[in-house]
């Protein structure tokens, strides 16, 4: 059963008051706490280590999945390995997240691996919201890890947020697409206090007239840190687009590395990226319009992690 | 009514002091439109900003219905009924039309569409678009003129608000002005060098090096740029002079 403090987490992770409608999986302090499949998605405990295995059926559409993860004891280090199977011709809406509610001083940590099979022609949106809250001075700590290879004609979109109140996290993507295959990947992430971050994105475009596009934005303030690794490989005639902003405010660091490397004369690929301040036009236009300082830098952070 | 007295902007630029505005009195009435015009580096932009409070101005007084806001930043100015339009307007990552609206309206109750038909836009069509590099400088700039109707104001500023808009755009923005200036409470404050913004003038102001050099009914100083033609050079190349 669901307590308060649970639902809470469950809402700022994923906009749930209740419990999903469709399947889910909810695991809490490294057990699960609820499941629920349905005709065309079923889900399965791993036997040999902690995780479930997600199997959508070819030609599932319109439904989704909700695999949230919570931890409110102090001092656990979860981990877990979850395997999407996404059939030929389905598009899903896949929930995933972790919230970290810690009381204590006790450091604790999650780490997830996420390894997905979309199909030939599959679809699927993945949502993955993570945020640490608590009264203690334990860390709060969020490692995942996503791998999705995409199969001909098929189509990934990523969702990525760290919204707040984790202390250190380490997320690393690797993606690969063949054949007419597409990704489209967006990043928001916020540090503040002395948090750091560090985000490795790579992306191996094998198939030919595959393309990607990633968009990477985070917001770095107080003494936070954050570093940046996104790396493109066109090995075919291929498309791909890197988009890297930051907002860097107060004492905290930004370390961006792109990397694009192109393996076929056919490859088209573009890294941007930027990191600075928020721009004074900005401030003073909102201003102008009756917002406090305060206010305009509000808006504008809220927006661009939006 | 806003009133500038005495107003002066001095600027430092590499340790030396540059007087931007010179001494500046000026009466601004309420239901009526005043254009500012003169050359490029006059002071036409620097005067607008100073009163919206962007610059602080190094001596003079601004006087709202009365009271000096010279001293007020830019919010407390805002707040006080004062907006500008910029020139070359700032672009928002995330933040989109519709919101930037309804932000300028604050507690006003805003019909976004409305607002931005009468910018000559496609309500539809913009409404959920970020406001950022995807939209063009003509985009750009109606949209931020629709942020200023989307106020009740006492005083509209406007920095060439003609500037990147297409000559169909240009025809509403121009009605635009006639239907803000049914609003028996506004001053508009247009900055532009465009014959027909000026046409709709109820006193022209001519601003050259920091100072007023003129006030003048629209007829006389149009019929002073026909004169010359399109020679920018005025008098010095009407007495066969050269630089």
């Amino acid at each position: 059963m669901l307590d308060e403090l649970d639902k809470s987490m469950l809402s700022q992770m994923s906009g749930l008051h209740e419990l999903p409608i469709g399947a889910y999986n909810i695991r809490k302090n490294g057990e699960k706490a609820a499941r629920n499949t349905t005709a065309n998605i079923d889900i399965i405990t791993k036997k040999d280590k902690p995780g479930i295995d997600i199997i959508v059926k070819p030609g599932t559409k319109g439904e989704s999945v909700h695999i949230p993860v919570i931890l409110t004891q102090e001092g656990l280090n979860d981990a877990v390995y979850n395997t999407f199977e996404i059939g030929e011709g389905s598009d899903v809406l896949i929930v995933a997240g972790c919230g970290i509610h810690n009381p204590g001083d006790k450091k604790s940590q999650h780490d997830g691996v996420h390894e997905f099979f979309v199909r030939k022609g599959a679809r699927i949106k993945y949502v993955e919201r993570h945020f640490g809250e608590g009264s203690g001075n334990g860390e709060r700590v969020l490692n995942p890890k996503t791998i999705i290879e995409v199969e001909e004609g098929g189509y990934a979109e990523l969702e990525l947020v760290q919204i707040k109140g984790v202390s250190s996290t380490k997320r690393d993507t690797e993606i690969k697409l063949h054949k007419n295959a597409r990704a489209v990947v967006s990043e928001r992430l916020l540090t503040y206090k002395n948090q750091d971050a560090e985000s490795k994105i790579n992306v191996e475009m094998v198939g030919r007239d595959s393309s990607a596009r990633i968009i990477s934005r985070s917001v770095a303030r107080d003494e936070s840190k954050q570093l940046f690794h996104l790396n493109m490989s066109g090995y075919e005639r291929c498309r791909g687009h890197i988009q890297c902003d930051s907002i860097i405010m107060d004492k905290a660091t930004v370390q961006s590395i792109p990397k694009i490397s192109a393996f076929h004369s056919d490859s088209q690929l573009i890294h941007e990226a930027a990191i600075g301040k928020i721009a004074s036009d900005q401030l003073i236009k909102l201003m102008s319009l009756g917002l406090s300082e305060k206010e305009a830098e509000d808006t504008i952070l809220k927006g661009f992690l939006k | 009514m806003l009133e500038l007295k005495n107003l002066c902007l001095e600027i430092e630029n590499d340790n030396e002091k540059i007087n931007i505005l010179k001494d500046i009195n000026l009466k601004f009435k309420k239901n009526k439109i005043y254009v500012i015009t003169g050359p490029n580096g006059g002071g036409k932009s620097s005067l607008a900003k100073t009163i919206m409070g962007i610059y602080k101005a190094s001596s003079g007084n601004i006087l709202l219905d009365g009271e000096n806001i010279a001293d007020l930043d830019i919010t407390e100015r805002a707040k006080k009924g004062i907006g500008f339009a910029f020139q070359q307007p700032a672009r928002f990552k995330g933040i989109k039309v519709n919101e930037l609206i309804n932000l300028a309206g604050g507690d006003n109750k805003v019909n976004t569409c409305k607002l931005l038909q009468d910018v000559g836009l496609c309500a539809q069509d913009y409404i959920n678009r970020d406001v950022d590099s995807s939209l063009s400088g003509g985009e750009l700039k109606r949209i931020e003129i629709a942020t200023i109707l989307a106020r009740n104001l006492k005083v509209a500023l406007f920095d060439e608000p003609e500037a990147g808009i297409d000559l169909w755009s240009f025809n509403k923005l121009v009605e635009t002005f006639e239907d803000m200036n049914k609003n028996k409470e506004t001053t508009i404050i247009i900055i532009s060098h465009q014959e027909r913004i000026l046409n709709l003038a109820d006193k022209v102001i001519i601003l050259a090096d920091g100072r007023i050099k003129e006030i003048a009914s629209k007829e006389s100083v149009l019929d002073k740029i026909k004169k010359n033609d399109n020679c920018r050079c005025g008098e010095i190349c009407q007495k066969g002079g050269t630089f």
